[in-house]
């Protein structure tokens, strides 16, 4: 098993026609990912890689039974993008694009209530199931297969944290995005990680801004039966100022990372201060 | 993106949202003719992209119209925390019964905007949500409703216990989120939302904050940007494609992936050092946009040693290498650099920083030990 993600999983490549669409659809095809085709309006009838371009999602669902969608439009597209998966009941859809507008996002959420898309992102690196399936933009070598689930709302630093578990191998590696308004956050992870039979242990990788690490705190405290390792980035951060996300930005003196920490600390999450602690402290846990 | 009051205060003018008969003034002159066509008393405010102003010195009264000058003249060229005061706002005095707090953000949380209000007006809201969080009123708004005449009677209701006044509080709010939406604000605030003699509201005041994230719809805000308030090298930064925020310390970093780059600043504290920066190169990294970031870190006389931590994925490290290399012959390097180069095309780096004066390392906490030593050691 695994989460959100795996051999069953048929993947379209939104905006596959251009330049990193194409690359990725390439690179996720020779992972091994079930991809089955790519969507650009106007497009309709090309190939790139091999694969069958549509002009429609619909289009391409009706003709590939795709069930997963990966987007690499421009911000300014990604939001209709994200509209037309959820209006043809994709499972899933991972928004690689950054630069989203927040209203734009909150938009789209509430568009996605009560249907059956889940939205992964915007501005995250995807979804890998070592050994099984990867959509998203993560650099394969870095993972393999094994026991660990980690959720980051970074891109690198979670390369950076799961090639720290390569002793373990990870169950399935997430990556939420670094915006104030995203699809898929911690607790929905954390809660997919801990019905996971595969998952032995989390790793949760915050960063500083908003309180979605506390509230995910909470939940571990009141519902999760494996161990959780936590780590926070940017503990140097200055206030007021937008580290790079749109979402790590402290302000009004809330979402700082002693008040994270002391939340994880609170609810008996590991707390790591630098990558290469994981490992040893993975190991004491397992 | 920060626009200064009297921006602000045009866009609320615009949308039907009372504010002060006022005008903004560029220099000592100018304020005193515009003091005299709107009459005595009037208010001098300073703008200024930061909060604390008023009890920075930066907002005055002046009763007559000698004074005026002299007061403006005090208040542009002041100092309000590192940021210089460029012009002020004339405004006329008004007769202030009541002060009240009204903002509008977007919740992480409930992934929904939501409007706020506080009959603790005038002071900072921080202060009123930490101390008293329950003299906040707040509604959730519904994205697709938007925000509903009920919803802000009723915290018209909350704040004045006036049938009258809610309504009037009602259409104002109303307003304020028709702008948070057209315009794509992150914040938008009237603090003080005042309550004059004659019994009806006035926004005294007024800030918005613009979702960077929606400027390829807003050509506009290019114009409203004050470049005099932002660090000219995160200017340039940006204009490469980068993220760069200056610190204080002496460990410049160069770092791939906002979230890598906290982590490397993070260690370097930890292992004694100071970082000088933060940096992100991004993606796609060429070697120009290297060239770029050592030349813009090098520009900060604190920096005594670099630090380049790039985790490759869509970035290659050959292009970090040759980047780097590229630097060292364009650039007059003063300091020394320390790089680890791991992920996609790592093999083919280190071929090409064979042999020069780059210092090698291995792990992320090896390399920032070097770079802390090579600063000058831990404090």
């Amino acid at each position: 098993m695994s989460i959100l993600v795996d051999k069953n999983t048929r993947v379209i490549v939104q905006g596959i026609t251009g330049r990193d669409g194409a690359f990725h659809a390439k690179a996720m095809k020779e992972y091994g990912t079930n991809v089955v085709g790519g969507v650009t309006p106007g497009k309709g009838g090309q190939s790139v890689e091999g694969l069958p371009v549509f002009d429609s999602v619909e289009e391409a669902v009706k003709k590939t039974g795709a069930n997963a969608s990966i987007i690499f439009v421009p911000a300014s597209f990604a939001t209709d993008a994200m509209y037309e998966c959820i209006a043809s009941n994709l499972d899933l859809v991972v928004c690689i694009s950054e630069g989203v507008p927040t209203m734009d996002m909150v938009k789209v959420l509430d568009y996605a209530k009560g249907r059956k898309t889940r939205v992964l992102g915007p501005n995250c690196p995807g979804v890998i199931s070592p050994g099984k399936a990867k959509v998203g933009i993560m650099p394969a070598a870095s993972f393999k297969p094994g026991c660990v689930g980690v959720v980051s709302r970074s891109g690198t630093l979670t390369y950076e944290v799961a090639s720290q578990t390569s002793e373990f191998g990870q169950s399935t590696v997430v990556g939420i995005g670094g915006d104030p308004v995203i699809g898929t956050n911690f607790i929905d992870c954390l809660s997919m990680f801990n019905a996971d039979p595969e998952t032995k242990a989390i790793v949760l990788v915050g960063e500083i801004g908003g309180t979605d690490e506390e509230r995910a705190a909470e939940w571990v405290k009141a519902s999760c039966r494996k161990p959780v390792l936590g780590f926070i980035a940017g503990q140097t951060a200055p206030p007021g100022k937008r580290m790079g996300h749109a979402g790590a930005i402290i302000s009004g003196g809330s979402g700082t990372a002693p008040e994270k920490i002391k939340a994880f600390e609170a609810a008996g999450i590991t707390v790591v201060y630098e990558p290469q602690e994981i490992g040893p402290k993975l190991k004491a846990r397992l | 993106m920060k626009i200064h009051e009297y921006q602000a205060k045009e866009i609320f003018a615009a949308f039907g949202i009372p504010v002060p008969r006022e005008r903004v003034a560029a220099n000592p002159v100018e304020a005193g003719m515009l003091a005299r066509e709107l009459g005595m008393p009037v208010v001098i405010k300073a703008q200024v992209l930061v909060g604390g102003r008023g009890k920075a010195g930066g907002v005055k009264k002046v009763d007559s119209a000698d004074q005026v000058e002299t007061v403006a003249g005090s208040i542009i060229g002041m100092d309000i925390k590192g940021l210089r005061v460029n012009k002020v706002l004339v405004s006329e005095c008004v007769d202030v019964k009541g002060e009240a707090y009204v903002g509008i953000i977007i919740d992480r949380a409930t992934r929904a905007p939501v409007l706020m209000a506080s009959a603790a007006g005038g002071v900072e809201i921080e202060e009123v949500a930490k101390a008293t969080p329950e003299k906040i009123l707040k509604t959730v708004i519904d994205p697709a409703a938007g925000l509903l005449g009920f919803q802000a009677r009723n915290i018209g209701m909350a704040l004045y216990g006036d049938a009258k006044l809610a309504r009037e509080f009602a259409g104002i709010a109303q307003k304020l989120y028709r702008i948070f939406v057209q315009k794509d604000c992150s914040l938008i605030e009237i603090n003080p939302l005042v309550k004059l003699g004659s019994g009806s509201l006035l926004a005294l005041d007024a800030k918005i904050n613009f979702d960077d994230n929606a400027d390829f719809r807003h050509k506009e805000w290019e114009e409203m940007r004050d470049l005099s308030a932002v660090e000219p090298t995160e200017v340039e930064a940006k204009a490469a494609g980068l993220t760069y925020i200056k610190l204080s310390g002496n460990v410049g970093c160069v770092v791939n992936g906002a979230g890598l780059a906290m982590a490397t600043m993070d260690l370097i504290k930890r292992y004694g050092g100071e970082p000088a920066n933060f940096l992100d190169v991004g993606g796609s990294s060429s070697p120009e946009k290297m060239v770029t970031a050592m030349r813009i870190i090098l520009s900060d006389p604190n920096v005594k040693a670099i630090l380049i931590n790039i985790f490759g994925g869509i970035t290659r490290c050959d292009d970090i290498a040759n980047g780097l290399l590229q630097a060292q012959k364009q650039a007059d390097i003063r300091v020394p650099l320390v790089a680890r180069l791991t992920g996609t095309n790592a093999e083919k780096a280190r071929e090409i920083l064979k042999g020069s004066a780059v210092t090698p390392a291995e792990t992320m906490g090896d390399a920032v030990k070097k770079a802390v030593a090579l600063a000058g050691g831990a404090k």
